[in-house]
């Protein structure tokens, strides 16, 4: 039976990788990710988990080496943040068309410069295009469950294909939460064994990663794109029976009071649950506010988002990033791209903030949902907008 | 639609891009851009086999009298083998026309 615990999320995402039972964990430290490769560390040498860790020289090493254990057939886990994912990068573009389904839990953090230990979006969305199935989590629980989901999904052989969980460095990493932890015989009801379609062997030779001539490079392209675009079908089975099993409902896109809301904000992690508290006091107040959260980044559920945002006129969407030079941020870019010239479309109001590890406050969601407001009575002149940014 | 120069549809591609068949290699005819080969002088050559051993390829194969030949639709042309010969008794001549 399921047993509800309090525990540092780092060490629930870990034990949900014990349960999982992962044959081979290559990991490098990095903050805020280091409590979750340290106590799977601390599992392989106690002998609770038998798995092979490799405690490799660098996050490229640590990628390299999961691509080669997941080919091989092992069940494979890393996770990664901020500096490391983007050692990382090179390799990450290769598990998606290569159809190897690692999974790897990122906590999520800023990148340098100046040099940030803490939380913001920036990591992932630099690694937006690698191709993995992508979900955020808001809270300690969602990251345990998650991480059971990923393996699930990723390695469904109608999906083959890497996934990555966002947990928010620190405010989901290292805080201690109420989470209930699955028995190993309830995990195993909703994870059988892994059993890949292709996998390395001596007696069936096969060649992986072979190049790509320009006779054959959009195919590979074109088709690791459809099966990742259909994969979205499989995300939302596994979580249906995970809700059938243990009660607990995930998808795509959730909402939160959207039924008649005018504005609407949209987040992405941890946030949220600050960003329902804010909803709560303007409903208060009489305000018609809403929020939908974006729970599965990649692939990007369109119909799912158009559908929960209804009839709300009103978008304020919150880009824990900021791409310099870009027009807005990739969420809000994401947005604009979803409803350019849909009838009938919201108008959509980019924010960035929360950059760094600054907190994003309830006060700071109303000033959102109020500019958005007045914004979309007039036209504003810039395309986004930094939030909570002192000028001198 | 306008021709494509894709040799396969990405429907029919294999799973995750995968080479299927093992040694296939050997149906990529690598020489068709070779700007100069190999001959080898067999009053030098002692048959010796470094050609053989060094080619990167796996270009060349023995005859029946011991002597080794490249293959011309696996040799790119590299030089190496003449470069390694402890003989000197191969000579990269350039591809005419």
């Amino acid at each position: 039976m399921a047993k509800r615990v309090g525990v540092e999320v780092s060490i629930a995402v870990a034990d949900a990788v014990k349960l999982a039972n992962a044959d081979v964990i290559p990991a490098y430290p990095i903050t805020p990710q280091t409590h979750i490769v340290e106590h799977l560390s601390d599992l392989v040498a106690n002998g609770e988990l038998d798995a092979e860790f490799v405690p490799v020289e660098s996050e490229h090493a640590a990628m390299s080496c999961c691509c080669g254990s997941s080919a091989a057939g092992a069940r494979t886990f890393t996770s990664s943040s901020s500096q490391g994912l983007s050692l990382m990068s090179e390799i990450l573009y290769h598990p998606g068309p290569m159809r190897l389904p690692i999974v790897m839990v990122v906590a999520n953090r800023a990148l340098a410069a100046p040099i940030s230990i803490w939380n913001d979006h920036q990591d992932i969305m630099v690694q937006r295009d690698i191709g993995w199935i992508q979900t955020f989590a808001e809270n300690g629980q969602e990251a345990f469950d998650l991480t059971l989901h990923a393996f699930r999904v990723a390695e469904d052989r109608r999906v083959s294909l890497p996934m990555i969980v966002n947990i928010d460095g620190f405010t989901l990493s290292h805080v201690i939460e109420p989470i209930e932890i699955l028995s190993q015989e309830e995990v195993d009801r909703f994870l059988p064994s892994f059993k890949p379609r292709v996998r390395l062997d001596v007696k069936k030779p096969v060649s992986m990663g072979p190049v790509g001539v320009p006779e054959v490079y959009t195919e590979a392209k074109m088709a690791h794109n459809e099966v990742l675009k259909a994969s979205k079908k499989v995300v939302v089975q596994a979580w249906k029976e995970f809700a059938d099993l243990f009660g607990r409902e995930y998808h795509p896109v959730e909402t939160y009071r959207v039924d008649d809301a005018e504005a609407l904000l949209v987040t992405m992690g941890s946030i949220s649950e600050t960003a329902m508290t804010a909803v709560d006091a303007m409903r208060d107040k009489g305000e018609k506010v809403g929020l939908v959260r974006i729970r599965l980044w990649r692939p990007f559920p369109g119909p799912e988002f158009r559908k929960a945002v209804g009839k709300a006129q009103v978008l304020a969407v919150i880009d824990r990033c900021l791409p310099p030079g870009a027009v807005c941020g990739p969420v809000g870019e994401e947005l604009r791209s979803l409803f350019y010239k849909v009838p009938g479309a919201p108008k959509i109001f980019s924010f960035v903030a929360g950059l760094g590890g600054r907190d994003v406050t309830v006060e700071r969601f109303n000033e959102i949902v109020s500019k958005a407001r007045a914004y979309a009575k007039k036209r504003p002149t810039e395309n986004y907008e930094v939030i909570g940014v002192r000028e001198q | 639609m306008a021709i494509s120069d894709a040799i396969i549809g990405w429907k029919t591609l294999p799973f995750g891009c995968h080479v299927m068949e093992p040694g296939n290699s050997a149906k990529f005819r690598t020489g068709d851009w070779r700007s100069q080969h190999p001959v080898t002088d067999r009053e030098k050559c002692i048959k010796c086999g470094m050609c053989w051993i060094f080619c990167p390829d796996m270009a060349y194969s023995q005859t029946l009298e011991g002597y080794y030949e490249a293959n011309m639709e696996y040799c790119k042309g590299c030089g190496i083998c003449a470069h390694e010969c402890p003989k000197d008794a191969i000579t990269m001549v350039p591809e005419e026309g």
